[in-house]
C-alpha cells in the first residue's frame, strides 16, 4: 500500500516537473536564441542558429553597428528619466491622496475614492486624441514631461487604491499619540505613515515600472523626436531601419532585453510577492 | 481633537493627485468623446452631431474596416481566453502543490516574457518564425513535422492567430500568478475536510479549489478583455500600422492609430479617430459592466 502511494507520488512529481520544465523552455527559448545569436558572426547565425557562440563564431559586429548608428545611450537615459520621475510622482501623489481618503472623514470622501478608482478599469489610451491636443496646446509635445504627466495620471488610480487599503491598517493610536505630541498632519504623514507603508509602495512601484518602461504608444504619439525617444520606441525604429542587418537587429534586441532582465532579477521577489499578496484583488 | 481645526491639509493631500488625474486622464477622455461629434470643414472645427458615427457605420469604406477590426479583436480575445487562461490556471495548479521543489525558480522563469516589451517580443518571434532564418522550420523538421511549416505571419489565414498566440506566450505569467495567489489563500481546513471525505489530488482541485477560485478567474477574464480591446503595440511592432497582410491583423487599436494619425497617403483625422476611440470606450464599458453586475455579484456567493 505504502509503496503503491509512493510510486504514484513519484510518478505525479515526474509529470509535474516535466510539464513545468517544458513550459519554462517554451518561455525562455526565444530570449535565449536572440541573446546567443547576437554574439555571433552573420554566417553562423544562419548556419547554426541554435549553437552557442565559440571562438570561431564569436563577433561583436552587431553591437558595434548599434552603438555607432543608434543613439542607444540617449534612448536609455530618456527611458530611465521617464520611468524614475513618473514612479516618484505616482508614489508621492498617490500616497498623499490615499492618506487623505483613508485618514479623514469629509463630505464626498466615498465619491472621491470612486472617482479616483474609475481609471483602474478604463485605459488612458482611449483619450489619446485629446491628450495630444492638450500637449500641443501647452507646447509639451516632444518633451519627456508629456510622457511623465501621462504615466503619472495612468498610475495614480491603482496606486491610490492599493495604498489606501494599506493605510487603513496603520494603527490610529500611533497617529493620535503623535497628534497629542503636537506633530502637524504633514509630519505625521511623512514620518509615521509613509515608512509604515513602504512595502505597499514598493509593490506599486514595481507594478508601474514595467508598463512605463515598455510602453510604445505614448512615446510614438507624444514624443517621437530623436532627442526624446525612449528605449522601446528607439529600438522599434532602429530595428525597422536595419531589418536586413541581422547582427544589428539581434544586438539591438539584446540591448533592449538586458536592462529589463537586470531590473527583473533585482525586483522579481518584490514583484511576485506584490502580485501574490493579493494587492490587485 | 484636531478635527475641529483647519481642514486645509485634506485639500493639500488630495490636490496633486486629483489635478493631474483630472487634467491628463478624465478631461481628455471626455474631450475625446466630445471631439467625436465634431468635424473639420474648411479648416474649421464644426459641430456635426452623430455624423462621424454615421460615416463609421454607414459608409462601406469605414464600416468594413471597423467590423473587420472588431471581429479580429474578438478572435484575439477568444484565443487568450481559450489558451492563455487555461494554461495559466494549469501552471498555477501545479505550482501550488505542497512540497514541490524549485517552485520559485519555475515561477520566476515563466514570468520573464511578461516583463519584456511588445517590441522585443514581436521582433523576437518574427525572427524565429521567419522562413529566412529557419529556426522554426528546422525545429519542426527535427520532430518530423516540417510539412506543417508556413510563413505564418505573412499568411492572411494564420497571421492573426499566430500573433494572438505570441501575445499568449507573453502574458501567461499574469493569470498564473493571480491564480497561484488565489490557490494559496484557500484555508487548509477546507482541504482537510475534503480529505476526510476522500477527496484528494486532482479531484480536490476540480471539486473544491476550482469553485473557490472562480472570482479570480472572473478578474482575469475582465483584465484580459480590457487589455485585448486596447491592444496595439504587438501588432504595430510586427506588422506595422497597416496591420497586414491585407488588414488581416487589424484590431481596434491599430485602426484608431491609422485613422487618427494617418498613414502613407491618407491624412490623419482626429475626429474620426475620436469616433473610433468612443466605440472602443463603449465596448470596454459594456465588458466592465457585464463583469461588475453580471459575473462578480454572482461569484461573490462562493467567496469565503
Amino acid at each position: 500500500m505504502t509503496t503503491q502511494t509512493q510510486r504514484t507520488n513519484i510518478a505525479s512529481a515526474v509529470l509535474m516537473h516535466g510539464a513545468l520544465i517544458l513550459y519554462t523552455l517554451i518561455a525562455l527559448f526565444p530570449v535565449f536564441v536572440i541573446l546567443i545569436n547576437s554574439f555571433k558572426k552573420r554566417k553562423s547565425i544562419f548556419n547554426d542558429p541554435l549553437s552557442l557562440p565559440n571562438a570561431d563564431t564569436f563577433s561583436l559586429i552587431g553591437y558595434e553597428t548599434v552603438l555607432k548608428q543608434g543613439q542607444f545611450f540617449s534612448y536609455f537615459q530618456n527611458s530611465m528619466i521617464v520611468t524614475v520621475v513618473s514612479l516618484f510622482f505616482i508614489l508621492l501623489f498617490g500616497a498623499m491622496a490615499a492618506y487623505a481618503l483613508s485618514e479623514y472623514r469629509f463630505r464626498g470622501n466615498r465619491w472621491m475614492a470612486l472617482y479616483l478608482a474609475l481609471g483602474i478599469m478604463i485605459p488612458i489610451r482611449i483619450g489619446t486624441v485629446a491628450i495630444l491636443e492638450l500637449m500641443v496646446s501647452t507646447g509639451l509635445v516632444n518633451t519627456l514631461t508629456a510622457l511623465i504627466l501621462v504615466y503619472v495620471a495612468q498610475g495614480l488610480p491603482l496606486a491610490v487604491f492599493i495604498l489606501s487599503e494599506f493605510m487603513n491598517q496603520v494603527s490610529d493610536d500611533l497617529k493620535n499619540a503623535a497628534r497629542v505630541d503636537g506633530l502637524s498632519e504633514y509630519r505625521i504623514f511623512l514620518s509615521i505613515v509613509l515608512p509604515l507603508v513602504r512595502p505597499a509602495m514598493a509593490t506599486v512601484a514595481v507594478f508601474n515600472m514595467i508598463p512605463i518602461w515598455n510602453d510604445l504608444w505614448f512615446p510614438l504619439i507624444l514624443a517621437p523626436a530623436e532627442a526624446t525617444k525612449t528605449l522601446t520606441l528607439g529600438s522599434q525604429v532602429f530595428i525597422g531601419q536595419y531589418v536586413t542587418n541581422w547582427n544589428a537587429v539581434l544586438s539591438a534586441l539584446s540591448m533592449a532585453i538586458l536592462p529589463v532582465l537586470i531590473l527583473y532579477v533585482i525586483f522579481s521577489r518584490q514583484l511576485i510577492r506584490g502580485i501574490t499578496s493579493g494587492a490587485v484583488k | 481633537m484636531q478635527r475641529t481645526g483647519s481642514r486645509w491639509h485634506i485639500a493639500v493631500f488630495l490636490a496633486p493627485a486629483v489635478l493631474v488625474y483630472t487634467a491628463v486622464m478624465i478631461f481628455p477622455l471626455f474631450n475625446t468623446l466630445r471631439l467625436a461629434l465634431y468635424s473639420r470643414i474648411d479648416q474649421e472645427r464644426v459641430f456635426v452631431g452623430l455624423e462621424n458615427f454615421k460615416t463609421l457605420f454607414g459608409e462601406a469604406v469605414w464600416s468594413e474596416q471597423f467590423w473587420n477590426a472588431l471581429g479580429n479583436n474578438f478572435w484575439f480575445f477568444v484565443i487568450h481566453m481559450l489558451v492563455q487562461n487555461p494554461i495559466g490556471i494549469a501552471l498555477a495548479a501545479i505550482l501550488s502543490q505542497p512540497r514541490l521543489r524549485f517552485a520559485a525558480l519555475y515561477r520566476s522563469a515563466i514570468f520573464i516574457p511578461t516583463i519584456l516589451s511588445f517590441v522585443i517580443v514581436g521582433f523576437a518571434w518574427k525572427l524565429i518564425l521567419s522562413p529566412i532564418w529557419g529556426i522554426a522550420p528546422s525545429m519542426l523538421d527535427a520532430v518530423g513535422l516540417k510539412s506543417l511549416f508556413a510563413p505564418w505571419l505573412g499568411k492572411e489565414a494564420y497571421a492573426l492567430t499566430t500573433l494572438a498566440l505570441v501575445s499568449v506566450w507573453q502574458f501567461v505569467g499574469i493569470p498564473m500568478m493571480l491564480i497561484y495567489a488565489a490557490l494559496l489563500s484557500i484555508p487548509e481546513e477546507i482541504l482537510e475536510v475534503g480529505e476526510v471525505d476522500g477527496i484528494t489530488g486532482w479531484s480536490a482541485f476540480w471539486k473544491i479549489k476550482l469553485p473557490l477560485i472562480l472570482p479570480s478567474i472572473g478578474i482575469i477574464s475582465i483584465l484580459t478583455f480590457v487589455a485585448n480591446f486596447n491592444a496595439f503595440d504587438l501588432i504595430y511592432a510586427t506588422q506595422g500600422a497597416l496591420a497586414g497582410p491585407n488588414y488581416s491583423t487589424d484590431i481596434l487599436g491599430t485602426l484608431m492609430y491609422r485613422t487618427f494619425f494617418g498613414f502613407q497617403l491618407q491624412l490623419g483625422d482626429p475626429h474620426m479617430g475620436s469616433a473610433i476611440a468612443s466605440a472602443m470606450f463603449a465596448i470596454i464599458l459594456i465588458g466592465v459592466c457585464i463583469y461588475l453586475f453580471g459575473i462578480q455579484t454572482r461569484l461573490r456567493r462562493y467567496q469565503l
